[in-house]
């Protein structure tokens, strides 16, 4: 009796190996783009390598980089939200005048994380409920909130915060490692799985990529994108408690220009600026570069301009040349 | 791939070869300003690389943030004491939030002082104003008055009748008034900085007084208004115009004649003077009320119950000087 051997027909998922995708990948260009960084910097300064100073040096991305990573899921749907910086500030105004009512430590995080949630929501509705585009919305808010708190404080500053209330900006958790950077990892791991391996996830790429298919496959686009907005919001209140904890203090100009710093992280990691792809793994190494090279140019007393230069190279340089790549291998093989 | 790679190397290379240029064994003075490409900090800088160049063992860094933020001076503060520095003198973006960072560079043993614009008392071992308000208010009647042997009507043009700085330098005015015989101040008009109502105040004040001799306006509003109102009333030669302004804003009318002399802090000296008290204070001078810090050519300055001080006299620009300081700030 002859067996009827059936072999499993194997049917690839992908064209290329896992190996040879990784290798190709944005993240790996980054990575590399990191560690010659990070080499450079260690054989150009004395002082680049001593666990202190790179902990101190910490503190240059990782409240924009809470930001970022709630902004990279924004872009990937599509949308974008430019008035986070804004929201750090009134979320600070707001918790600053808690403190002059005599609020202790708990309450200042909540007021901070709530103006936030609010702030978003407010993003969400107008987005969301009112179909308006989110670049107009959030150039609104963004002078909306900044300028509710300018209105509050003038050219005043609130300063007084209780002494446990530095922890957030100034603590440490472990040895050389802050609250802040500590926050920055675990936010990293959450974003990652949130965004690479849940159905929440797959709705994001999805509403990126083709918003109607993904309507009438049954995504509820209207609430995904609300609760993104959410999340960015959330986020700059976190990073203003952040902020505010380091600063000691609030002033309405706080974070003034952050929200073009965060939109920079995120496409510099590799998130496609017209939604429909990106990594969380991109944006933490984004920030880490970012970090690296204020830092190490900063060591060197290189005038700031000269950083800007450089962050403006690196984004035109990192996002041209897999499409000249791209186009060389083309020509080659005609 | 490969041109990256080349430019990080490049890049690498070159920094290398600056780090390298610098010399150990200096004492770093870090003078940190509010943000680069401000003409009046680049000036403040000359003054500290001459004050280097006469100490001899200083190396002055110049650094800064690229736009006026209290976030982006910690960045650099961050870095600065990372790099061990021996001080730090800053123009502050924020009086409160810079300090946390600037505790922690004094924790680290770096010396912290303020000039120009201050930091709050916690965040500083010292801060050095320009100059002070008796030697301000001095010095805008006396600029008036060496220009008037006999003496004269003399009328003040202020900012706002609610501007706390030009009200205090008036009132300090007006207590040393009687050290200069003969001059007569007539009244005190308000232009609230704003060029054309400064500008039509001061035709009313040539109408009202036509006896009027000289116009004291500190502020650097009220001043051009005022020299631009005397320039179209034809009135140059008969009605000088002086008090505080900027060389750049009043190099014409200095020129013309409407002012013969004008005076505001001067910035190279400010630099000199930071990087003087920095290195007074590494040689291990304490910075405590009453203390006597020394700021070489310009003598010393004595700390208040704040620790605050006071450099000197604001510095009189005419016809001799403007130009050149013109092209600074």
């Amino acid at each position: 009796m002859a067996e009827i051997h059936l072999t499993p027909r194997h049917i690839p998922d992908r064209l290329e190996g896992r190996g040879a995708r990784l290798l190709k990948s944005w993240e790996s260009l980054l990575l590399v783009v990191a560690c010659l960084i990070f080499l450079g910097n260690s054989l150009a300064s004395p002082y680049f390598l001593d666990p202190w100073n790179l902990s101190d040096a910490t503190f240059n991305f990782t409240e924009k980089a809470m930001i970022a990573f709630a902004m990279a899921l924004v872009i990937i749907a599509g949308e974008i939200d430019l008035s986070v910086a804004s929201i750090i500030a009134l979320a600070s105004t707001a918790m600053g005048y808690a403190v002059q009512l005599g609020f202790d430590t708990p309450a200042l995080v909540a007021i901070g994380l709530s103006v936030g949630l609010i702030c978003g929501a407010i993003n969400g509705l107008l987005i969301t409920g009112l179909g308006l585009p989110s670049i107009v919305v959030t150039i609104g808010t963004m002078s909306l909130f900044r300028g509710l708190s300018f209105i509050i404080l003038g050219d005043q500053a609130f300063t007084g915060y209780p002494d446990s209330f530095s922890w957030f900006g100034q603590g440490y958790v472990w040895w050389v490692f802050s609250f802040e950077f500590t926050l920055f990892v675990a936010l990293a791991v959450v974003y990652g799985v949130v965004l690479h391996r849940t159905n929440f996830g797959r709705a994001v790429y999805a509403i990126g990529n083709n918003q109607t298919a993904a309507l009438f496959s049954g995504i509820r686009v209207a609430r995904v994108k609300f609760v993104l907005f959410l999340l960015t919001g959330l986020m700059a209140g976190l990073a203003s408690i952040c902020l505010t904890s380091r600063l000691g203090s609030t002033r309405p100009s706080i974070a003034l220009g952050w929200e073009l710093e965060v939109v920079t992280m995120v496409v510099l990691g590799g998130v496609n600026i017209l939604g429909g792809s990106g990594t969380i793994p991109g944006v933490v190494l984004a920030a880490l570069i970012m970090g690296m090279v204020t830092f190490g140019f900063g060591l060197l007393n290189v005038p700031g301009i000269v950083m800007s230069i450089f962050i403006g190279l690196l984004l035109i340089s990192v996002i041209a040349l897999p499409i000249l790549w791209r186009r060389a291998r083309q020509r080659l093989a005609h | 791939m490969k041109i990256l790679k080349s430019l990080m190397v490049t890049a690498a290379v070159s920094l290398a070869l600056m780090a390298n240029a610098a010399h150990a064994e200096n004492k770093k003075i870090a003078l940190v300003v509010k943000a680069l490409g401000i003409g009046f900090f680049e000036a403040a800088n000359k003054g500290a690389q001459e004050a280097a160049k006469e100490l001899g063992d200083v190396e002055v860094i110049y650094t800064g943030p690229t736009s006026t933020t209290a976030e982006g001076q910690i960045e650099v503060i961050n870095s600065l004491i990372a790099q061990k520095v021996d001080a730090i003198a800053v123009s502050a973006n924020d009086t409160d939030a810079l300090v946390p960072a600037l505790k922690k560079a004094m924790d680290r043993g770096i010396k912290v002082i303020s000039w120009d614009s201050g930091v709050a008392k916690d965040g500083r071992m010292m801060h050095l104003n320009p100059s002070s308000n008796p030697l301000i208010g001095n010095m805008i009647i006396k600029l008036a008055a060496d220009n008037l042997p006999e003496g004269g009507d003399v009328a003040v043009l202020s900012a706002s009748a609610t501007a706390t700085n030009q009200n205090t330098w008036i009132a300090e005015m007006k207590k040393v008034q009687g050290n200069y015989k003969g001059i007569n101040v007539v009244t005190t008009v308000y232009g609230d900085d704003l060029a054309d109502k400064s500008y039509r105040e001061t035709q009313g004040l040539i109408q009202s007084y036509p006896n009027l001799k000289a116009i004291i306006a500190p502020t650097s509003v009220g001043i051009v208004a005022a020299a631009q109102a005397v320039t179209d009333a034809g009135k140059i030669g008969q009605i000088n115009v002086t008090g505080l302004g900027l060389p750049s804003e009043m190099a014409g009318h200095v020129k013309s004649g409407a002012s013969k002399s004008f005076a505001i802090w001067n910035p190279i000296d400010l630099g000199y003077s930071a990087t003087m008290i920095a290195y007074d204070l590494i040689g291990g001078a304490e910075a405590k009320p009453g203390a006597e810090l020394k700021m070489g050519r310009m003598g010393t300055v004595k700390l208040d119950d704040n620790n605050e001080g006071a450099m000197a006299d604001p510095f009189v620009y005419d016809a001799k000087n403007v130009e050149e300081f013109a092209k600074i700030f």
